[in-house]
């Protein structure tokens, strides 16, 4: 059995998000890249189900779509214990031309896994088109993953409860928080270890993306707070009333 | 998910200068110090306790001789990352880092550098998983900066020799499996050996009453006539350049480490002065707290330009036991000026424990005389300069 596990390279999430001088482009200088958080969940419960007594998984792969500035973070992903790496070389310009490139690649696996959502432009669309475009079912919102005798249990959390699932392979699960406890922290052997694992370049296939980036806008900043001695409660009235004009 | 708010501060783009293998190894230490030591540190400190429970910890992650060829248990890593792991160490706490400086510079480093191989295969790979601690004896009641005139010595009983003497301020005593230990034979030479937790006439009562370093154990090695086996002293090495060499390796770690420690108090005393309001407005709108911080990061920037060049130098061989001293000297001074000043931003908050910096401050005040006092090491630049040693 072979697990896929796709790889999102976005922001530290300490990022101070800076634009381009026309905000079309996000401004890329300075920064700290890391693994989706969601992927780098869904990579650790990969790992554990690869680490228990009866798995029958032979290999965990990464991908991702990116330039050569991304594969430090698949290289961060094979340090944890993923078995190879695919980047497939171009710009993750959308949900779909990311989805289409993937789907290129993403042949042959019994099971994939894809993070929610990325923490950058929170699309959470890739890992349903890819489901699609590869022609496999897929379950979202997916928050625990057994695999049993070859067959899969799957827990997703549903509004007021849970729902437990028993699954075919193959199967697309998109994840989220709770896949997982936490992140595996590399150690500097795996890291070692990483240099010599196969990490694959595919090339990217001719398609155009569904969207375009018109604009970037960064949110309001915060007002500052204001703190009223607790005896003052006329005057919290007050800067409710004139200031904050709630009341 | 970290949740963390701490930012390091890079102004010159020094992050350019590592490889990308650097900056996993680089993230993957602080990210375990955000774990496993940031939400228990001061608890520890405040009550004087080592926790013990890191030990295992960092040999899992790969903190002890991490330069060690792995087939010795280390991850063969360069020493470029050995200064970034005691960078990231030391941001969480100077105890921590001495830690793993004596566990990897002053007893891996000498086991694997003069050992024989069945030295090497024997106590390698359990000190580098953590399941043995190990310490280095060298400073004496009456000998610290002058360790050539050390009075621990072994008298030659045939098939083994004899251990007499006492060792002082030795980092991780108590809890030590092994202690490295020079020792002066009958004809004068230093000799090192590797002296076994247990052996009869051998004891190491722990230091107390210490208001620095107070999450890391400190203690002295006492030696009554303690028979140590031939077999147990480490053939490739005579003399003072053997412990030397252990102590460059381990200043060229603090010299890194105390990066880290700067690093955290500049990064309090920052995200303290935009939130505290004085006066209307935050404090980091008074030129006197812009002076404070603008002082801190351009001494750490230097200091963190210093000792990429030191790495790049050492990883080629070429770094100098001169070199090394400079940096550990310049660095671990800017660390406790970043300190005391930063501590101020903080007002009275910055003596308690809710914030890093009066621990980072009073742990550093060890950092600059162990290793090579702040004074001595401005003797040996002395002595580079014009071949005249006036610290003798």
């Amino acid at each position: 059995m072979k697990i896929l596990v796709l790889i999102g390279n976005v922001p530290d999430t300490t990022t101070k998000v800076k634009f381009n001088a026309d905000k079309t482009a996000f401004d890329a200088n300075g920064v700290q890249w890391i693994i989706n958080p969601w992927d780098e969940l869904a990579l650790t419960r990969a790992l554990e189900l690869k680490e228990t007594a009866d798995s029958c998984i032979e290999s965990i792969v990464v991908a991702n779509v990116g330039r050569v500035e991304t594969e430090s973070t698949l290289r961060k992903a094979l340090a944890v214990g993923a078995d190879e790496a695919i980047r497939v070389d171009a710009d993750p310009k959308d949900a779909f031309y990311v989805a289409s490139q993937l789907a290129q690649v993403a042949i042959g696996f019994d099971l994939i896994f894809a993070g929610i959502e990325a923490s950058d432009y929170n699309g959470a669309a890739v890992g349903g088109m890819l489901a699609e475009l590869l022609a496999i079912q897929s379950v979202s919102a997916v928050s625990g993953i057994q695999l049993e005798n070859g067959s899969l249990k799957i827990n997703r959390e549903i509004d007021g409860g849970s729902q437990t699932l028993a699954m075919n392979l193959p199967l697309l699960a998109i994840v989220q928080k709770g896949i997982a406890k936490e992140p595996r922290i590399p150690a500097m052997r795996g890291i070692m270890m990483a240099r010599s694992k196969k990490l694959t370049v595919a090339t990217p296939i001719e398609v155009e993306p569904l969207t375009s980036i018109l604009s970037f806008e960064l949110p309001a900043p915060k007002a500052s707070c204001k703190l009223v001695a607790e005896d003052q409660a006329k005057e919290l009235i007050r800067l409710l009333h004139e200031e904050a004009k709630v009341l | 998910m970290s949740d963390t708010k701490y930012k390091a501060p890079d102004h010159f783009q020094v992050d350019e200068l590592f490889s990308e293998e650097h900056k996993i190894v680089r993230a993957s230490i602080r990210a375990w110090v955000d774990r496993s030591v940031k939400p228990i540190i001061e608890d520890y400190a405040n009550r004087a306790a080592f926790p013990v429970h890191l030990v295992k910890e960092l040999g899992a992650i790969g903190a002890f001789g991490p330069y060690i060829p792995e087939e010795y248990g280390g991850a063969g890593l360069d020493h470029m990352s050995y200064g970034l792991i005691m960078q990231e160490l030391e941001r969480g706490d100077s105890g921590i880092r001495s830690m793993a400086s004596v566990q990897s510079s002053l007893v891996m480093y000498p086991i694997y550098a003069f050992g024989s191989e069945e030295q090497r295969k024997k106590y390698l790979p359990k000190l580098a998983s953590g399941e043995m601690i190990g310490c280095f004896g060298l400073t004496e009641p009456n000998h610290g900066s002058d360790p050539g005139a050390m009075e621990t010595h072994v008298e030659d009983k045939g098939n083994h020799y004899l251990l007499h003497g006492a060792k002082m301020w030795i980092t991780n005593a108590s809890i030590a499996d092994i202690a490295i230990v020079w020792a002066k034979d009958e004809q004068g030479v230093i000799r090192g050996m590797i002296v076994e937790k247990g052996w009869k006439g051998f004891t190491a009562p722990e230091t107390h009453g210490k208001w620095s370093l107070r999450a890391s154990v400190t203690g002295e090695l006492v030696f009554d006539d303690v028979i140590v086996p031939k077999e147990n002293v480490l053939p490739n090495i005579q003399g003072l350049k053997g412990p030397m060499m252990c102590l460059n390796s381990a200043r060229y770690g603090i010299a890194w480490g105390v990066i880290g420690a700067a690093m955290d108090c500049y990064d309090a005393a920052l995200r303290y002065s935009l939130e505290r309001s004085q006066f209307g407005k935050p404090i980091a709108s008074f030129q006197l707290q812009q002076k404070k911080l603008a002082e801190a990061l351009t001494e750490i920037t230097k200091a963190q330009l210093l000792t990429w060049r030191l790495g790049t130098l050492r990883d080629a061989g070429k770094a100098t036991a001169a070199q090394i001293s400079m940096a550990k000297r310049n660095n671990v001074f800017m660390a406790l000026n970043i300190a005391r000043e930063t501590r101020q931003i903080l007002g009275a908050m910055g003596i308690t424990g809710d914030y890093p910096i009066m621990r980072h401050m009073m742990n550093l005040e060890s950092v600059i005389t162990y290793e090579g006092t702040h004074d001595v090491h401005l003797l040996i630049t002395g002595n580079e300069i014009t071949g005249i040693p006036a610290f003798k």
